[in-house]
Order: C-alpha cells, then structure tokens, then sequence
C-alpha cells in the first residue's frame, strides 16, 4: 500500500508533491495528460497576484497572500522565472475610482501593500498607458512567473526526492478501502493510505468517486493573445481593469521572457477540454486592452490561445480534509497559481491528521539550475559552450535555444517527451515563426533521445502527430 | 575573447547572400565570411526542388537546388570567400561584430569593415492572422511542409486544404497531389489570387484543384489532429457572408499566408525599419541607417523571383566592396520615395546622386508592389508632383514585383521627394 | 478533338482566358504568343516532373530529382509511380541519370544536387 497517492500534476498537485517530498512518504503522482503543468496551468495570466482582490477573510484571500510570500524562496529555490514587478489596476471614471478605494480597503485589510498614484505619477511609471487615467492602485508585491517552469520544477524537485510520478494515467475510479483507498486507473489498480485531489477542471469527478458531498466544476474559459518581445520598456509592470464579477478583468502584462500577454476574456463552458479561441470574443479583449494601452502594436501579435479556470459552482477554494486521509483541492482557479505553495502548507496539516509525518535527513530542496545562455556574459558563453559544445548549436532561430538546453530540458526529472513539452521548458517554438524553423530540429533530437521514430514523436497527446509516415 | 577580423561579413548564404559575397569578391573584396545556420549554403532553395528558377538570369528553368548550386559553386571557386555553416549568429553590433555560435567552435565574435544582411524571410502562422477554433496539430505554414516532404522525406497529411494562394501554397497544392495526397481545395481572401497565374494554372488546374477565391477559414475542429475545417466566403470588407459556410475533412491545413522580412538583427541595434515591408529602410546601395550595414534578398522585402534576390545580393556585394575601398559616393543630397495611389511599398527609401563602381552616374533601380490587380494602366513616376517617367503597363498584379530604372539625367533636383503611381491616364 | 477547352494563359502574368475550339481556333488570347500556347496545350501539353527518391548512406534522406525534359501531362502519375521505385546509393553527382527514357518519354530522371556520402 502507497502512503500517498497524488491525482493531477498541475501548479497545484506539483507544488503539493514537492511539499510533502520532504516527508518519509511513498509517493505517487498521477497525471492523465502527457506532461506536467499541461492544462490550466500552462494556459492562464502567469501572475503572482499580491492579494488586494480576495474578500477578507476568505480562503482565497489567505492562501494568496501567504502563497505571494513563499513565492520568492521556492522560485530561488527551484530556479523558476520569477520576478515581482508589481501591479497597476487602473481607473478610469468616477465609478472605477470608487470601486478601486474599496480595493485599496481590501488590500489593507488583508495585509497586502498597496499604494495609490495619481495620473501624472501613474504615467510617469507607464509612459505607454492611456492618458485617460484617472488612479491607479500600485502593488508593488505582484509578479509575474514562468508558469510552464512552475509545475516542471516543482515535479522536477518531487521526483528529485523520491516522488514517482505516472503520465497518461488517468484515474477511473476510487473507492474506500480498509486503512486507505482503491484507485483504479486505465492502466493499473493502487491501494493507497491517503488521496490528494489536485485534479483541476476533474477534480470534481474525483471527489464524487468517494466523497458523499458533490460538487461540480464550471469551466471558466479564458482567451488571450501573446505578443513578440519587441521592446522590454512598452509596458513594466502588470496592468489591471478594476474587476468585475467576471473575474479580475482585462490584464496587460510582460511575461518573465519579456513577450506581453493580453487577456483574459471570462466565459463559462460546457465542455471540459474546450480550448477554442473565438474571433469575437478576442475581439473585446483587445478593445478592452487598448483602453488600458492605446498603442499596443498588434502586428506583434504571435498567437491566441485560451485556458479553462476550474471554477466550482460555490466560487470557493475547496481545501478540506473530507474523507479520513482524503484532501480535496477543488476549485482552485485564479489566483490558483499564486496559493500553490501556501495550498501545499494546508495539505501538510491535514495529512499529519491520518498519517506520520516525519521529515526526511536528506530532502533536497534546491532543483539543479538551467542552463540561461542568455543571461551569460559572451566570455562566459564562449567558456561554458567551449566544455559543452552542444550549448553551441543553435536550433531556433526566434528564441536563439541551443541543442544543449533541449537535451537537459528531455533527461531531467520530469523530462520533455513532447514538441510542447520542450516548448514549454526552454522555448523553441515560443517565437515569432511558432516552430517553422526549430519544429523539424526538435522532432529529430526527441525521436534520438527517446529512441522512438520520427514519426512518433507527438505535440502534446498520443493524438497529437505531426508527420504521418515516409514518402515513397 | 579574440576577434577574428574580415573585411566583409555576410550573414546567410541563400541566393542573396551568395550573389553579394561572389560581387564582393569579384570587386576586389578580400576576405569574405559567409555565416550560414544550416547544414550548407544555398537557404530556401534547397527544399523548393519544383522547377521554374533561373529564366531571367540564366535563360533556362531550373530548380531550386540546381539554382543554388551555381551559386554555391562560384563562391567555391573564389578563394577569398570562407563559409561556415551550422552557425547562427546571435547579434551584431553597429561597431560591425558579430557574436555567432556553433557546435564545431562555440561561441565566437568576429568584426567586419562591412555587414551584409542577408537573412530572408519567415512566413506568417496561425497566429498571426488570428484563425479562431480549436488548435489542432495539422494546422502548419506551407513552407514548414515542404520542408518535411523535400527535405525529410515525411508526408504530414492525406487530406488537405490550403489557406492562401501564395506561390509556396500553390507549389505545395501539386507536390502533395503528386505524392498522392488529396488537395479539397485553396481559399484566398482576396479576390484575386496571390500567386503567379503559371503556379494556378499547373498547380491547380492540371489537377482539378478548386481555388476559393473571396473565402477563408471560419473554424478549425480537431481536438488532436485537425478534423475539419469551415470555410466561409466574404464581402469586399472581409466579413463572412452568412449561409455561406462549408465544411472539409481535412487532417491537413496549410497556410500560404504572407511572409515577412526577418530582421532580428537589425532590430535590435536600431536600424531603421520600414513600415510597410518590415524589412530595413535603404538607399539604393541597398545601405541600412547604419553605414556599412547592407541589406538584401528577402529580409529586405518579400521578392517573387529568385533571379531579383540575387540581382539585389549583387548590387549590396557590390557596395559593400566600395564601402570598403572607401568609395562608396555619400552625397548629403537626398531624394526620398514615397509610394502614391496604388502603389503598396516603393523601395529604395533614398537616393543619393554618385558614382557607381565603373565610375559612371548610378541608375536607380525603383521596387515596388500594386496594391490590386490593374489592367491598362500607366506607371507613373514623379518628382515633388511633377511627371518624370510614364510606362504604359497592360497588366499589373500585387503577386509581381515591379523595376523601374530612373537615370540621374532623367531627375529635375538632388533633393525632393520621388513617387510612383498607377494611373489610369 | 471534338469539343472547345477553356485555358489560362501562363506566357505573361496577363492570364488570358483562351477558348480553343474544336477547329483549334484560338480566341480570348490578347497577343500571338498566346495563340501558340493555346494550341499547343490543347494538342501536346507538357510538363516538367520534379520530386525526391530515397536515397540511402548520404547526408541527406532524400535527393531531388527532374524529368530531362517535359513529358505528355497525361502520364504525369505513371511517371511518379515511376519515380516512387527509385532508391538510389550515395554519393550522387548533380545532373546523375538516376532511370533513362523513363517510360519510353524520351525523358531521363536526373538527380538535381549532389549528396555526399555520410562521413565523408
């Protein structure tokens, strides 16, 4: 029988795995995707949210807050792009102005620093804002994070520790056993002590498996457009609308690799795996962008994509012990990715209720770090390509990634076995021409390195195939 | 770190770069870097092995790889010419270093008198032109597919439609149908193809091919791989026209959807840009904003036959070796262009009155697009509003690029502005 | 021939649309080049094939190849099945006859590059 049993290796499940790595557990993660961090967790704003927005008191406002204070070591920790730039939510009339007073309440109340800046202060920050500008709420704790980094280098960590971790299994049943539980896969049947339900957007159907109180998982969809690095001063910190009932708004920000994202739209879904982007729902993204920044250059734009929030019918973050040694953690959608560490802290402390807790000597809590050519000076460059010549091949041409990175990116803990799964580690494919020049390279080295034939190697999931065979 | 030093440092060895190294050489030019990123010389050429290359130049239809040979062969027979290959080069300063990087010597910085940019063009995505839906696999550029066929030897689908009537998407339509593909069709948003009438004629027509013309793609379905595609028609203001959707099963969509100017480079240094083409903006030394750093082929502007990059390769080979020698004429008198009605962009930016290298009064070569199709139409060019030129053209098509050659002796002033319109007179 | 074909006219980017009668009478052409382009496709169109063989030990997967010289349209995809046997062994000389008169055309299979062999 297994200690533990983790279901979904998002922000969410990664972060938990990595937390409870340090106990003398046997753990086992298992994920129905083809990678870690492949779903919401790849496809959101990739903020870390300084916490003014949750209602006081609530569990989103003190799992954001704390999760915003652990960022700082478990990012320096892991080696994950992290950087807090700070936040500006902008009004515009008289009406944002006073929800925007109430948010600066808010903020107060929950501890969290804000500031406000008038007009000429507020443009003085961000040249490139709308001159409409009214006030601005600065929170100068907010960031912005390598979201793909998060869930690989938290699982890297994990796994580094001792944390097995099972790809493409899906669970497809639990039920309650002596001392534990009976998880039933597509692959294999798991007694286990004690379940984590980091299932995301299914996290939903995992608790009815066993847990007498239901609840149920409305897909939020949110759609958003990736721009080109093209000038890393148009926009510094992250840019806010006031929120809605919708959601936070319409944010525009730099990403950690100094591309802009603009987004999110906010629309519940029926479906569960739509990932559709919709011309007109862009559309008013983009209207509502440009009211915060008149001028973004939408020749810039390299892709729209769109991730679903796993919102549960309450609104709440479920983080329970429901069941003896079974935790739920559902719901957790915005600002999810912020409360993944302080999310992890609740887990410990319920788990402690059923089982054992006792810390290991030897747990690791630093990920060995990436190789960042491009933070190196060339002297240092030209050293460290010298003794690894592979850092020296340069395989794509919008993002300048060597062969070198997407070889330790694929024979790390918790490696690439997919296009995506490179994409997402160290970037080829992320630039302007998306894979047109470095998608062919990366085939080739994924195909040698997994020993698989060309032709198998997949984008993402087993369906997901790029070439279809030999030509004659 | 060491610099190794050259007196001309071209960056890409497809035809452009090829054609300004073989110039330079023959201009006196001594020792020559050619810094290539693939596996050899001779850039995009290699995978577009159909035929039709080489007719202006060489009087004869060859294909892509027989065309890049003879340039690569004439490089090789120059001794000052040096080409490394699998190196990508990383940036260039205006001081004229190169950082470059490769497997075989890691990463190096070298320092020209002089830099040719010869980088070529990337083609336009998905995301570019925002196509809604799902996000299949099966949904790539043309050129991305050629690739893999030519190249690699992969078919990447069975059943395809084609997105866009460029000459890459056209040349695709017949490659995969004769590999034994199944082409449901192209759809163009315009009303007009954007192809060269040659390419929709043995293409398409010889393989009953429809082309869709005013139509494009609604929605992609796939959850994996592309399932199908909606294709819609639209009004002369690109809306959708209701009623009129229509579905394909396809694996397969390619886009043959633009392409554009690659100047990262350049770029990041401050070269200035054209607005139009995305490519630098030159004077007819093909000469950027910065002195000494040229520009040609298609990272300049998007050209349609191979015969005109290398034309152009030759023209900045050649100023390059002047600028060199120190004989490149700078005038501080300017002409600048500016497209008029009907003409989409209109390159060189500027024109200096000088010398060219046989010591004669330079000609200057004026490029340009139409904005749409014309029939019975004058070309018409002008300085500061009044008519120095007038060509009468039967036909003109956006997928043709246009020549024009003005003679010094045919301007009113050094100064001023110079423009070039179509005109139904 | 015993019905009117309609055809685009490739000699210049014009693109005429010709109607050739069954008395092979061309109208719609704008110049005289046209008229003999219009002819010609409707007695003996031609066509240039060009495609890749597998070719085996070089540095490249696959070598381009050409028909010498256009052959009738109508055979296009015999000539491909033709094509589609060929394997061939690096290295290959540009312009190496790789299948000769293929299918009695008259046409040769021409290799269009070189490729060395691997690891020399």
């Amino acid at each position: 029988m297994k200690d533990l049993i983790i279901i979904g290796a998002g922000a969410i499940g990664s972060a938990a795995a990595r937390t409870l790595a340090q106990y003398e557990l046997d753990i086992l993660v298992l994920e129905k995707e083809s990678d870690v961090g492949e779903v919401t967790s790849s496809a959101n704003s990739a903020i870390v949210h300084s916490g003014y927005d949750p209602v006081p008191g609530s569990e989103k406002a003190a799992m954001n807050v704390r999760g915003n204070l652990l960022y700082d070591q478990m990012c320096e920790e892991l080696d994950i792009d992290m950087r807090k730039i700070g936040s500006l939510t902008i009004a515009t009339n008289d009406e944002e102005v006073e929800i925007l007073r109430g948010l600066e309440e808010r903020g107060r109340q929950n501890g969290v620093p804000v500031q406000m800046l008038n007009r000429e202060e507020t443009l003085a920050l961000e040249p490139n804002l709308t001159p409409e500008v009214k006030l601005a709420l600065l929170a100068p704790t907010a960031g912005i994070v390598n979201t793909f980094e998060l869930s690989v280098a938290l699982m890297e960590n994990a796994m580094d520790n001792g944390v097995k971790l099972n790809l493409n299994e899906a669970v497809t049943g639990i039920r309650a056993i002596e001392g534990g539980y009976e998880v039933t896969t597509n692959r294999a049947v798991y007694q286990t002590r004690a379940i984590v339900n980091a299932a995301g957007l299914f996290s939903d159907e995992i608790n009815n498996f066993v847990n007498p109180v239901k609840y149920e998982i409305q897909p939020r969809k949110g759609e958003y457009f990736v721009l080109d690095h093209f000038d890393p001063d148009f926009i510094r910190h992250t840019i806010f609308t006031v929120p809605s009932s919708k959601g936070k708004g319409i944010l525009v920000s730099p990403t950690t690799h100094g591309n802009y994202i603009l987004g999110p739209s906010a629309e519940f879904v029926e479906e569960k795996d739509d990932y559709s982007t919709d011309g007109e729902t862009l559309a008013q993204v983009l209207a509502t962008a440009k009211k915060l920044v008149p001028s973004i250059p939408m020749n810039q734009v390299i892709r729209e994509f769109s991730g679903l929030r796993a919102v549960e019918k309450s609104g709440h973050f479920i983080i329970e012990e429901s069941l003896p040694g079974f935790v739920n953690l559902v719901g957790i959608q915005s600002p999810g990715l912020t409360s993944c560490p302080a999310i992890a802290e609740e887990v410990v402390k319920f788990l402690s209720n059923t089982m054992e807790m006792k810390k290991k000597a030897d747990f690791n809590p630093r990920r060995r770090p990436m190789v960042r050519l491009n933070r190196m000076t060339p002297e240092e460059r030209a050293e460290f390509v010298k003794k690894n010549p592979k850092f020296g091949n340069i395989i794509c041409r919008c993002e300048m990634v060597s062969e070198g990175e997407v070889l330790d990116c694929i024979h790390r803990n918790c490696g690439a076995a997919t296009i995506r799964g490179v994409k997402r580690r160290v970037r080829p494919g992320m630039g302007k021409c998306q894979g047109g020049f470095c998608q062919p390279r990366i085939i080739k080295i994924l195909a040698r390195e997994l020993g698989i034939k060309n032709e198998d190697v997949r984008m993402k999931s087993p369906g997901s195939f790029i070439l279809m065979g030999e030509t004659k | 770190m060491e610099t190794k030093q050259y007196d001309l440092i071209i960056i890409g060895g497809g035809s452009a770069g090829l054609a300004a190294a073989i110039a330079a050489a023959d201009h006196g030019v001594e020792k020559i870097l050619i810094l290539e990123k693939e596996d050899e010389a001779g850039g995009i050429l290699l995978q577009c092995i159909h035929n039709g290359f080489g007719l202006h130049r060489f009087k004869e239809e060859l294909t892509g790889p027989e065309y890049a040979a003879r340039f690569a062969s004439e490089a090789e027979k120059r001794s000052g010419i040096e080409i490394k290959v699998r190196s990508m080069v990383l940036k260039i300063t205006a001081e004229k270093e190169v950082h470059y990087s490769s497997e075989a010597e890691g990463y190096c910085v070298v320092q020209g008198k002089a830099i040719v940019c010869a980088t070529g063009c990337s083609e336009r995505t998905r995301g570019a032109i925002k196509i809604p839906g799902d996000r299949p696999t099966g949904v790539m550029t043309a050129g991305l597919a050629q690739r893999y066929l030519n190249i690699d030897g992969y078919f990447v689908g069975k059943k395809v439609f084609i997105l866009g009537s460029g000459d890459i998407g056209l040349i695709m339509a017949r490659r995969m149908t004769l590999e034994g593909s199944k082409v449901l069709g192209v759809a163009e948003l315009m009303p007009y193809s954007n192809g060269l009438t040659r390419n929709i004629v043995q293409c398409l027509n010889d393989f009953d091919i429809p082309l869709y013309l005013s139509h494009t793609v609604k929605k992609i379905i796939g959850k994996e791989r592309l399932e199908k595609i909606v294709l819609a028609q639209v009004d002369e203001k690109f809306q959708f026209i209701p009623g009129t959707d229509q579905e394909f099963e396809v694996d397969t969509l390619l886009l043959s959807v633009g392409l554009i100017p690659s100047n990262p480079l350049l770029t990041e240094i401050g070269v200035q840009i054209h607005p139009k083409t995305s490519g630098p903006l030159v004077d007819e030394n093909m000469q950027t904003s910065i002195p000494g750093i040229f520009s040609c082929g298609n990272s300049l502007h998007v050209h349609d036959l191979v015969d005109f990059v290398s034309m152009e390769g030759e023209t900045a080979g050649i100023a390059a070796a002047q600028f060199i020698q120190g004989t490149l004429a700078t005038s501080e008198d300017v002409i600048r262009t500016e497209p008029g009605p009907g003409v989409g962009y209109l390159l060189p930016a500027s024109l200096h009155c000088g010398k060219d290298a046989d010591g004669k009064e330079n000609d200057f070569v004026l490029k340009f697009r139409v904005q749409k199709p014309f029939q019975n139409v004058s070309l018409v060019v002008k300085q500061n509003g009044q008519i120095l030129k007038k060509v009468k053209k039967a036909f003109l098509i956006p997928a043709e690029m246009e020549n024009l050659t003005i003679r010094q002796a045919d301007l009113l002033e050094k100064n001023g502005i110079l423009s070039v319109e179509v005109s139904n007179e | 021939m015993s019905e009117k074909k309609e055809l685009i006219c490739i000699v210049c980017p014009r693109g005429c649309h010709l109607t050739v009668d069954e008395n092979m009478n061309v109208t719609g052409n704008f110049c005289k080049r046209g008229e003999v382009y219009g002819k010609n496709e409707v007695t003996n169109p031609t066509r240039t094939i060009t495609s890749t063989v597998k070719i085996a030990g070089g540095t490249i997967p696959r070598l381009p190849v050409k028909t010498s010289q256009p052959i009738p349209k109508g055979r296009i995809f015999d000539v491909m099945a033709e094509i589609d046997r060929l394997t061939v062994q690096a290295p290959v000389e540009m312009n190496a006859v790789l299948l000769p008169n293929v299918l009695g055309t008259g046409a040769d299979i021409l290799a269009t590059r070189e490729i060395a062999a691997a690891n020399s």
